[in-house]
């Protein structure tokens, strides 16, 4: 039997992709063995855990609930794309001082759905960032340090924004 | 896991999505967005042959106002209802409801139509509608029918809707004074289906409620219209005894099945400590 194939084209980090894919092909394995952007992890492959998190049309979605050819025409950014545009720069650094990651598996999904929050709910408080974070699993830091990384990066911004 | 294979079609238009789905049967699944249907495709619960994608066919989302209904589309995201200023308005109760369901990301994504078709009882959608007595529009090649939420829920994942047909809105009763409203569930982790929940309405006038409607949310089969237990709310103040009464009522009205956490008789236990709260804080 041949599989059924279908071309797609995309926007990924910034840059036009043509491809041939399968279409049981999830995004995240795209992005990851088609594209070798193995920044995003995949973990559980039903939605659950959040470390296929990545950005379609600058909403957060899950990577292993969407296939590849559902995001033709889209425009999808991973964290390498946000790594090089310096956008969660200040994130990364708290997350770095705070000690909030391991092993690192959770940190690029947690990274891009903190995002979110960051850009969404500036005032966040302590709850709402627990509760942001809630569809990301960490199996080793026990989240403290990783919402205090997002509280420290939501009070700082407040803070150049009352500044500028 | 990795899902069987299947050919994939964006359909560009209503009639192009139906006349696929009369064609293929059985052996074809409606993607809208994809929430539920990956995961199980993903468990290889579900292997069809063809997934018939209507995320781009143009109408089907966004929610308006009719002179009689607030109007929801198929394809409307749980996001797109929690921040909706329109739903905040005319259906509060949809408002409170959304962050409870699944995670931000999964919200982004998931649209009440999806919810409302895969009828899972222990879905927040479902249950809020059968309070509302919200009707679903639902589409045919051979034409477009209106079926009430409250007859919609047949039986466990079962429906009023045949294969070949299509959710397309929602529509909510629009009231002259809406409501009061409040939505309240027990889980185990914040996004993860609710042990048991409760969809309240009611007004309040000098403490005596009225207009009272209560569905549940996992008490059973299907989303629950809590019937006795409106009844014995109906036109009192909520006292200890009225209470007491519509806390019994529900004996009758509710019918959960355990689950590998809690039994029957917990599951009835919380859905009367949860209507007690939830009068209480209609009432506030
Ligand atoms: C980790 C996780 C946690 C979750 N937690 C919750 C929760 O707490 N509460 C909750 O309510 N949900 C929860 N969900 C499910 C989520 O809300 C789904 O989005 C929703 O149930 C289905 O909507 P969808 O648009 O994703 O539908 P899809 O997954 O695309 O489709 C679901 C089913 O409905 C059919 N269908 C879809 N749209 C239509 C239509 N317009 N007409 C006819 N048939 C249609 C499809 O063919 C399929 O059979 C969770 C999901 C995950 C992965
Ligand atoms: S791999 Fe996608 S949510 Fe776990
Ligand atoms: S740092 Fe290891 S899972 Fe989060």
């Amino acid at each position: 039997m041949t599989l059924p194939e279908a071309e797609i084209t995309l926007t990924v980090n910034g840059r036009s992709v043509r491809r041939r894919v399968e279409p049981r092909q999830h995004l995240i394995d795209f992005l990851r063995e088609g594209l070798d952007l193995t920044g995003s992890h995949v973990g559980c492959e039903h939605g659950v855990c959040g470390a296929c998190t990545v950005r379609v049309d600058g909403r957060i979605v899950r990577g292993c609930l969407m296939l590849a050819v559902q995001a033709a025409g889209c425009s999808v950014e991973t964290i390498e794309g946000v790594s090089e545009s310096g956008e969660l720069a200040d994130l990364q650094s708290a997350f770095h001082q705070r000690n909030a990651l391991q092993c690192g598996y959770c940190t690029p999904g947690m990274l891009l759905c903190a995002a979110e929050l960051l850009e969404t709910t500036p005032n966040a408080t302590r709850a709402q960032i627990r509760e942001h974070i809630s569809g990301n699993y960490c199996r080793c830091t026990g989240y403290q340090a990783i919402v205090d990384a997002i509280e420290t990066t939501l009070t700082a911004r407040r803070a150049g924004r009352t500044a500028d | 896991m990795k899902p069987s294979p299947f050919d994939y079609v964006r359909a560009t238009n209503l009639t192009e999505a139906l006349a696929l789905l009369e064609r293929h049967g059985e052996q074809a699944q409606i993607l809208a967005g994809g929430q539920t249907l990956i995961a199980t495709l993903n468990m290889r619960l579900s292997a069809p042959d063809w997934l018939i994608d209507i995320t781009r066919i143009p109408g089907l989302s966004g929610i308006t106002l009719t002179e009689t209904h607030l109007v929801i589309g198929a394809l409307t995201t749980h996001r797109e209802i929690e921040r909706s200023a329109l739903v905040a308005q005319y259906a509060p109760l949809l408002g409170q409801a959304a962050p409870h369901i699944a995670h931000a990301a999964i919200r982004n994504s998931g649209t009440i139509g999806g919810s409302i078709a895969f009828a899972d009882p222990a879905a927040e959608w479902p249950a809020c509608c059968v309070a509302l007595d919200a009707r679903f529009v639902i589409q045919a090649l051979s034409g477009e029918r209106r079926v009430s939420a409250r007859t919609f829920f047949r039986g466990l994942y079962d429906t009023d809707r045949a294969a070949h047909e299509i959710i397309t809105a929602i529509e909510i009763p629009r009231e002259r004074a809406p409501r009061r409203s409040v939505f309240m569930e027990l889980a185990r982790r914040h996004g993860d289906y609710a042990i048991v929940g409760v969809a309240l309405l009611g007004r309040v006038d000098q403490g005596r409620l009225s207009d009272v409607a209560i569905g549940y949310v996992g008490a059973g089969a299907t989303p629950l219209l809590a019937q006795g237990a409106m009844a014995a709310l109906e036109g009192q103040a909520a006292d200890a005894d009225v209470l007491a009464r519509a806390k019994a009522a529900l004996a009758q009205d509710l019918d959960p099945s355990g689950d590998l956490y809690n039994s029957p008789a917990t599951k009835r236990h919380l859905a009367a400590v949860l209507l007690e709260r939830a009068v209480k804080q209609l009432l506030a």
